[in-house]
């Protein structure tokens, strides 16, 4: 799932100071699990900005709402009519979702109200962290289920490396070590020999490197 | 026990503490209210368990919202008392209507622009 954390308030205001209407526009797939853009985080949100600029005098009308998804035409679609009543939208969706609601309503600048961090997985309630960098070649097959390119911070293919100290990484020692969650899991297993030999160097061009990706699915296209 | 308190709160009943979530004290704000403060079981007493420390990183979460749009925090607190408390109650509304009284009326009123529709 997609991970974003909210932006900081004065960002927020700052972006939309010039404005007199702005819609605070959630999103309830992904955000909405991290806590960063579903409706809740939409009222809090408006609430704070309607007290802000009500004690900075300024006019300011923000309108709250939250789509099922923003990653979908359709639902932005339910936008269409209610969207003309606002000088600029804040969306608390990913990157993905602020710039698909953007390509659908040109005429209306779409904000960003949260960064998006990564794809990962809620570990404890309030606790998230990153498993999957999408690199478009899924190497979990080899690597007992834990990926090195999203849990070694040096993306190696053939670790660990030298700076692998006590199952910690030397970026940060609240890091666990990739290849030592790695190794432990494959010892378990009874796969250590993966060790024995080496894999090939990664091709990047199924990640960012190719430029931006696309996926068709021929039996689906209409 | 007949004791006295200050006359300009009003007590919004809730079955637990943990049952408020940052959104109800906000709103209480943005309507108008000068401060809030959540009053719940003492710590370790909650019937459901940890509804009042929930409550607690909520009145905290809170007041980094009122902080990072330049509020006083102070206008929100946690307190905990039990329900036989009730001597403990007063002299807890009148230390705070004497905090938000020195910490004067929310900003949001004085310009005369009380949020009537804030539902």
């Amino acid at each position: 799932m997609i991970m974003a954390k909210a932006k900081p308030m004065d960002e927020i205001i700052n972006e939309i100071k010039g404005f007199r209407k702005v819609l605070i526009a959630g999103c309830n797939g992904c955000v909405t699990v991290c806590e960063a853009g579903g409706m809740k985080e939409v009222e809090l949100l408006a609430s704070a900005l309607r007290m802000f600029f009500m004690r900075e005098g300024q006019e300011m009308e923000i309108g709250e709402t939250s789509l099922t998804r923003q990653c979908d035409p359709e639902y932005n679609r339910e936008l269409q009519e209610s969207i003309r009543n606002y000088d600029a939208v804040v969306s608390l969706a990913c990157g993905a979702g602020v710039q698909f609601l953007a390509e659908m309503y040109d005429n209306v600048p779409i904000l960003p109200g949260v960064d998006t961090c990564f794809i990962g997985v809620t570990e404890e309630p309030g606790v998230w962290t990153e498993r999957c960098q999408a690199c478009g070649q899924c190497l979990l097959a080899s690597t007992g289920g834990i990926c090195p390119i999203a849990r070694c911070s040096k993306r190696m293919a053939n670790g660990p490396c030298g700076g692998s100290a006590n199952g910690k990484c030397e970026v940060n020692k609240e890091i666990a070590c990739g290849w030592q969650l790695i190794y432990d899991r494959l010892k378990q297993l009874g796969q250590l020999d993966r060790f024995e030999q080496p894999v090939d160097i990664k091709n990047w061009s199924t990640s960012r490197d190719g430029g931006p990706r696309k996926i068709i699915k021929e039996v689906s296209r209409q | 026990m007949r004791l006295s308190y200050p006359t300009n709160i009003r007590i919004i009943k809730v079955p637990c503490t943990g049952r408020v979530a940052p959104i109800h004290i906000m709103r209480a704000l943005e309507k108008g209210a000068d401060g809030v403060f959540v009053a719940g079981c003492l710590e370790g007493d909650c019937h459901y368990q940890t509804g009042n420390l929930r409550a607690k990183k909520r009145v905290a979460y809170v007041q980094e919202i009122l902080k990072s749009i330049g509020f006083e925090p102070e206008r929100v607190a946690m307190y905990n008392l039990s329900a036989g408390m009730g001597p403990r109650f007063a002299e807890i509304t009148m230390e705070m209507v004497e905090k938000i009284r020195l910490l004067g009326p929310n900003p949001i009123r004085l310009k005369g622009e009380r949020k009537e529709k804030a539902a």
